[in-house]
């Protein structure tokens, strides 16, 4: 456990920013898993290219 | 969260169509600008001032062809994986995967070498600020997270950071091109710089600076890896790329004059941040700190602009299964290709942490600059194949085939201005491309689905 109180101004930004990418790597990490279960392969691969997309689309936030 | 098993009829998920013209213009110049900032000024080195300024300009030819070229294939080519998909649709399979592989490792490794330059630039300031032995790791790492977790929750928010951060960057040299008056001798005094040597090491030198020349304005292309996302790709594209190569000429031959005006071109050879020092030899401290923050979103830019790019072509090529399927995913809530851009994120870390910047940056230009080489044979396939008239063009580029031509000569210039520095860099390269083609053609082809992968309702090509 690093000695937060004798760290310098630099040192403490230094473990900010590990403290804050390993949180952002985390959010990455339980977002993939969570989408990757929470739908079907189906579902998160039908993009096609070129299509313009005119079509109904899914969208959590807007389906409650 | 909706738990969702099944795909409902009718329900799909796409990426989201909600990009304009500015979009595309802060992705290209967003990529480019921190060559600028850093990096152009080593063709200073390899040939004096001057070659710089030839180097420049010509380097500037090749990317105005690569502009007009990539324009037109793309305002019919609208699809996301930019110059991946006109291959895939206009030369063949293999073609497509090398020229997806291109696009990967020139992005992903420009996007590691934004990253160690932003920790270095976070390291520089603590030394100014009298701290020692200051780590640039954690920067180097928090910056790709940061900017990996920007673009897994939407490129509309991804590139509108890119366009007001790149605009900052933009004004900051223009500022400083005003601040040093260049229209009078008071601050800058290009001959007692320049000091007699218009070229120190002949024409060679000349030749040499091309390398970097490329610096100016590599990674414009990357406007096409938009396509699938702009309102209007017929429109927006073009005018994006377009005026964003213009912005880059400006840009470049500003920053050029500023600095060649005010440090000795030895001095500016090897040079770290040459418009950061350009405003400290100006003693204003406003002017430092503008610059600085220039340099930073310029960084911040570049990397993010690349991992938007590089996940569209690494997610392009999963969607084909030129790559496995897993990565042709889009995310339901988000409309970004989730999948690939997280697995790209540790590749970029490794780089970033494991190989010097020059290394990364040689391979990030001769992947850029064998994805310009396919660009002029494809388009002298795509007007052959596709004669105007025969398919609808939002974009038709004017002396054809002269631009493809000179493209290519310039190539040609620019990879022996490459082998005089980097010989081995340049074959390890061609190597490994070898080796994935092999891989590809033997191996993955088999699991591509032949038919699907050509999507755009264009004729029969002519001779076929």
């Amino acid at each position: 456990m690093p000695n937060v109180a004798g760290m310098n101004a630099f040192q403490l930004l230094e473990l900010a920013s590990w403290v804050i990418s390993a949180l952002l790597g985390l959010w990455l990490l339980v977002d993939l898993f969570r989408t990757n279960a929470a739908y079907s392969e189906d579902v998160l691969m039908s993009s096609r290219e070129g299509e313009i997309e005119d079509e109904l689309v899914i969208d959590p936030s807007h389906r409650r | 969260m909706t738990t969702q098993t099944t795909a409902i009829h009718g329900e799909k998920v796409s990426l989201l169509r909600v990009l304009g013209p500015g979009h595309v213009w802060a992705l290209g110049v967003g990529i480019v600008l921190v060559g600028e900032y850093m990096g152009w000024n080593f063709a200073v080195g390899k040939g004096g001032a001057i070659a710089a300024l030839i180097a420049c300009w010509f380097a500037g030819l090749l990317y105005t062809c690569v502009a007009m070229i990539d324009s037109e294939v793309t305002s019919t080519v609208a699809a996301a994986g930019g110059q991946y998909a006109q291959a895939k649709h206009i030369v063949g399979p293999l073609m497509a995967f090398n020229v997806g592989l291109f696009l990967v490792m020139a992005y992903t490794m420009l996007e590691a070498g934004n990253a160690i330059t932003a920790g270095y630039l976070v390291q520089t300031v603590g030394g100014m600020a009298g701290f020692e032995g200051i780590w640039d790791k954690p920067f180097i790492v928090l910056t790709i997270l940061f900017l990996a977790w920007l673009n897994y929750r939407g490129v509309y928010a991804t590139l509108t950071f890119n366009l007001v951060i790149t605009a900052i960057a933009c004004l900051a040299i223009v500022v400083l091109f005003l601040a040093v008056r260049p229209w009078s001798h008071d601050v800058l005094d290009h001959q007692a710089m320049i000091d007699g040597k218009t070229l120190p090491y002949g024409w060679l030198g000349v030749l040499a600076s091309m390398h970097f020349g490329l610096w100016y304005y590599l990674g414009i292309e990357g406007t096409t890896q938009a396509a699938e996302e702009v309102r209007s790709p017929a429109r927006a594209l073009p005018l994006g790329t377009m005026t964003g190569m213009i912005t880059l000429l400006i840009a470049a031959t500003m920053t050029w004059y500023i600095c060649v005006g005010l440090m000795p071109w030895e001095y500016l050879g090897q040079a770290i941040t040459p418009l950061f020092d350009a405003a400290r030899l100006t003693n204003s401290t406003p002017l430092m700190a503008l610059l600085f923050i220039g340099t930073i979103f310029s960084t911040l830019a570049s990397a993010n602009g690349c991992i938007n790019d590089a996940s569209r072509a690494w997610f392009s090529m999963g969607r084909d299964r030129y790559l496995p399927a897993w990565f042709g995913a889009v995310h339901p809530k988000y409309r970004t290709p989730f999948r690939s851009i997280v697995f790209l994120v540790p590749v970029a870390l490794i780089f970033a942490l494991q190989v010097p910047l020059d290394q990364v940056i040689t391979f990030s230009i001769l992947s850029g600059l064998l994805g310009y080489t396919f660009m002029s044979f494809n388009m002298i396939m795509f007007r052959n194949k596709w004669p105007l008239g025969s398919i609808k063009r939002g974009y038709v580029h004017p002396m054809h085939p002269l631009p493809a031509i000179v493209l290519l000569l310039l190539c040609a210039v620019t990879y022996f201005a490459v082998f005089l520095g980097y010989g081995t860099q340049l074959a390890a390269m061609m190597a490994f491309y070898i080796v994935a083609s092999a891989w590809f053609a033997f191996h993955r082809y088999k699991f591509v689905r032949r038919g699907d992968q050509f999507t755009m309702n264009w004729p029969r090509p002519n001779g076929y």
